[in-house]
């Protein structure tokens, strides 16, 4: 039996706040490839970063063995040098450098201090041979696509002597070409001896290439399967990721959904950079007054394009699609035409795309409707305060006053503002994109009640989470998105987080 | 109390500027042995400073939307340039003129806010290009030379005064009545704006402040209508400065336009995705910016009764000292119209009390560099305290 190339033992590692990891073990065999699985959230970037010093050696507890030596490092330079290499889902290339001058920055081929461009030329070439790319060095990274620069960073950890390559999901941003030809090159190299870790949220590839699997939940190991000699399936992945008690709990509510309001059908667009990548795909949904309707999927899957795009345009390119809102087509050129349709959209990052942080909160609340409080464009100060007080009392935003600035509350309260403010617009829709991302178990509660009201107001309300629990806890029905198209549509009754789960990993070869 | 203290620890960068502004002339009344303060100097600062003063308030704006125009000293310039044609070599009247030269500012001011907004490339560079296009369109129009003189009607918007009611006595009877008048109205407004905020239940200073409130601000207008009015009144300049700052304060602050404005520079995505149109509200400050330009060229030429190839060097320069001494923040978002005039205010006492005391310009320059440097690093130092 081979021995472990890492070992880590009772890995426990805490913010402020919070347990990100509690007791996890990891344990990776010589030359293998092992697949780590969780939920979002469930830790598994957070022990990469311990693993790779991003976290440095005392910030945690537990101890890492790299192959068999005990082990601390102080930043990723140090387990560089052990040959561990971490590739991160965002690529950490500088665009308008070179293939050569990218792999080798930072460790640049010098003689006498002078930068060797012969050797870096012929070093490069090597590289990129065992990948399978045949551009030439002095490529600009920037005229590359995706599935190149996923490679040029696998060169790039070869460069150091890579023993262990962590890779984060790799192929989130992938076609399914490259996708085939990147984990063939991890094939590949495990024949070379190098033994790889693989984020990823798409099972049946793990299926394809992973020798065994860790499942995190919750920031704990939950079980380690052996993929030959255990009989395992997606299912079984899934169980393993998902298996919990609902944590939370949700405010009772019974729901009178009456006629559909809110109707989107044919809808697709492209990316705004990468011209010839479809993000949304033919997606087709509809909303009924007085219903939450939910939309579950993985990062990357185009939830957050979705309601973008539909918000007044304010993503993609060449959007097609009809829009249509009680029966009428609606034709929204802006943002302001889409609010004045009575649509609001709560963001996913509150603090760069939501609130206007050295702003008080009274003027962040009446940003979107400003005209309501005015007379022929002059704005009434003092009934301002009066609309911001009675959300101050109506949503329970703890401040001394509503002249606070809205960067010094809490991420509840700055959620809190965020919902009152949209709720100040007057919508007939709401869409709402991770309404209790970062926010605490007390706060989430009041968000959920706050989400009931506006529903049984009969407004149509689009919930965007990745926290399945609080889909399945909050929704009425159930939307699943996977690589910008609709995979799924399921009744609360229906939902469990097996059957989204499962939807949400299909991807378009299946 | 804590009302009171409330009202000082929120406006601690305003109160800190006015009061910077009391002691720099305190100090140059002093060192100038009361020349600073005499009634014609005071007319002069007036004078001198109004086209940076009007700049400012332009510039105050761009600053707000979080960018820059280092093209208004050139405008300036081309414009003046420009007027003086159509007076002198054509003889246009000077009123059609000058609505003329608005209009063409505010057509640079359209030019460069729609590469600024619309194709988004950086003002920096934009107006660093307009400034070098300007300053030439100056050079060749004017064929390199001077024109003047102006017709008198025109000179007299820098250099002319109220005229008195009767002429007889020593003293400006018209200045002290508009002062006595301007009293009452801001009485009036104080008291109207307390009854609303009573009718909402809010709090209000206690009595005996607000009270003493008034007293100060009677006193302030009074004394500096009586000051003036001991040379020759009010100046036309004046008039203009006064209702622009009225106007665009009230804008800023009241009105719906402006509120869009300082969100865009708070915070330009979050802005836009409230249903703010960012590229039009960007767009229309740079006319504007067009616009008070040009009425600073103007206002420049008449006081020179002339418009040179040189005009207007470096005042872009000045009005963005104006703006972040006023308490502007460079990354956008903040800033008052108000701030501005007051920036510029601390600028043009200083420059006008180093000369009375006989420093070099080369002095003046280096001292001014300290002030912006120090205001401004005194701000983000109260920034960092309060936020910690």
């Amino acid at each position: 039996m081979a021995g472990y190339i890492l070992e880590m033992r009772g890995i426990t590692k805490t913010f402020p706040g919070v347990k990100a990891l509690e007791n996890v073990r990891l344990q990776v065999k010589e030359g293998e490839v092992h697949a780590l699985c969780g939920e979002n959230g469930a830790g598994k970037s957070t022990l990469m970063k311990v693993l790779s010093g991003v976290y440095p050696h005392g910030s945690y507890d537990g101890d890492i063995l790299f192959k068999g030596d005990s082990c601390g490092f102080k930043d990723i330079k140090q387990s560089e040098e052990l040959g561990i290499v971490i590739i991160h889902q965002e690529l950490a290339l500088i665009p308008y450098l070179s293939i050569a001058e990218n792999l080798f920055l930072g460790n640049e081929q010098t003689k006498r201090g002078i930068i060797d461009w012969n050797e870096t030329s012929v070093r490069t070439k090597e590289l990129l041979r065992t990948v399978g790319l045949s551009e030439s060095p002095s490529t600009l990274i920037a005229s590359l696509g995706v599935g190149k620069q996923q490679l040029v960073e696998i060169a790039k950890a070869l460069s150091k002597r890579v023993k262990l390559l962590i890779l984060d999901e790799p192929t989130a941003a992938l076609n399914e070409e490259d996708s085939e030809n990147l984990l063939k090159l991890i094939l590949q190299l495990k024949e070379q001896g190098i033994a790889s870790i693989i984020i990823s949220h798409k099972l049946n590839e793990i299926a394809k290439v992973a020798d065994s699997i860790t499942i995190l939940r919750d920031g704990r190991t939950i079980e380690t399967l052996d993929m030959r000699k255990d009989d395992v399936t997606e299912d079984r992945i899934i169980k393993g990721m998902v298996g919990r008690d609902l944590t939370h709990r949700y405010p009772e509510r019974t729901p009178s959904i009456g006629e559909t309001i809110f109707e989107v059908s044919g809808w697709s667009a492209y990316h705004p950079q990468q011209l010839e990548r479809k993000v949304l795909d033919d997606v087709n949904f509809h909303i009924r007054k007085g219903e939450i309707v939910g939309i579950a999927g993985l990062m990357g899957s185009g939830r957050t394009e979705l309601a973008m795009s539909i918000f007044g345009r304010s993503y993609g390119r060449h959007i097609n699609g009809t829009i249509k809102k009680e029966g009428r087509e609606l034709h929204i050129k802006n943002i302001s035409d889409a609010i004045e349709e009575g649509i609001a959209y709560v963001t996913e990052d509150r603090k760069q795309y939501g609130l206007i942080l050295i702003d008080d909160i009274k003027r962040n609340i009446s940003l979107t409707n400003l005209v309501k409080i005015s007379r022929r464009t002059v704005v009434n100060e003092n009934e301002e305060v009066v609309v911001a007080e009675s959300f101050r009392k109506q949503m329970n935003i703890k401040t001394p006053s509503v002249l606070q600035k809205t960067g010094n509350l809490s991420g509840g309260n700055q959620q809190k503002v965020v919902l009152s403010k949209w709720i100040f617009s007057e919508p007939d829709i709401l869409i709402l994109d991770e309404p209790t991302r970062g926010i605490d178990v007390g706060a989430k509660y009041e968000i959920y009640t706050i989400i009931n009201q506006l529903a049984s107001s009969g407004k149509g309300v689009l919930m965007i989470s990745s926290e399945l629990p609080e889909i399945l806890g909050m929704c009425d029905r159930i939307y699943i998105m996977s690589e910008g198209r609709i995979t799924g549509e399921v009744n609360r009754e229906d939902a469990s987080q097996e059957v989204l789960m499962k939807y949400m990993t299909k991807s378009r070869g299946e | 109390m804590e009302v009171m203290k409330n009202v000082f620890k929120n406006n601690v960068r305003q109160y800190g500027m006015i009061l910077a502004l009391i002691l720099i002339t305190v100090l140059f009344q002093v060192l100038s042995d009361g020349i600073l303060l005499k009634p014609l100097n005071v007319t002069n600062i007036i004078q001198q400073y109004s086209f940076i003063l009007v700049l400012a308030i332009g510039m105050v704006l761009v600053i707000i939307t979080g960018h820059i125009d280092l093209s208004v000293g050139s405008v300036a310039a081309f414009v003046g340039a420009v007027s003086a044609i159509m007076m002198v070599d054509y003889d246009m009247p000077y009123w059609a003129a000058i609505i003329l030269s608005l209009l063409i500012g505010a057509l640079v001011g359209a030019w460069q806010g729609f590469w600024v907004a619309y194709m988004r490339i950086p003002s920096f560079i934009v107006t660093l290009a307009g400034m070098l296009l300007f300053r030439g369109l100056t050079m060749i129009v004017l064929d390199g030379q001077s024109i003047a003189p102006f017709p008198k009607a025109f000179q007299k918007m820098s250099t002319g005064f109220l005229p008195d009611v009767d002429g007889s006595s020593s003293i400006h009877m018209l200045t002290i009545i508009v002062g006595v008048f301007l009293s009452l109205v801001t009485v009036l407004q104080e008291f109207r704006d307390r009854r609303a905020q009573r009718k909402y239940d809010f709090e209000v200073l206690p009595y005996p402040w607000f009270i003493a409130k008034l007293v100060g601000i009677v006193a302030v207008i009074n004394v500096f209508t009586y000051v003036l009015a001991q040379y020759r009144g009010i100046p036309y300049i004046l008039i203009i400065l006064f209702l622009l700052v009225i106007v665009y304060t009230f804008v800023m602050k009241k009105t719906v336009m402006g509120r869009h404005t300082y969100a865009l520079g708070g915070n330009e995505k979050a802005a836009k995705l409230s249903g703010v149109k960012t590229k039009r509200v960007t767009f229309w400050v740079f006319v504007n910016m067009g616009a008070l330009a040009a009425l600073s060229g103007l206002i420049y030429a008449a006081r020179l009764n002339a418009a040179t190839p040189k005009a207007g060097v470096n005042f872009e320069l000045d009005a963005i000292a104006a703006c972040f001494i006023g308490g502007a923040s460079a990354s956008g978002g903040i800033g008052t119209v108000m701030g501005a005039i007051i920036g510029g205010l601390v600028m043009g006492v200083m420059n006008n009390g180093m000369s009375l005391i006989g420093l070099g310009i080369d002095w003046q320059q280096g001292i001014k560099g300290l002030v912006l440097l120090f205001a401004v690093g005194f701000d983000i130092y109260n920034k960092n305290k309060t936020a910690s």
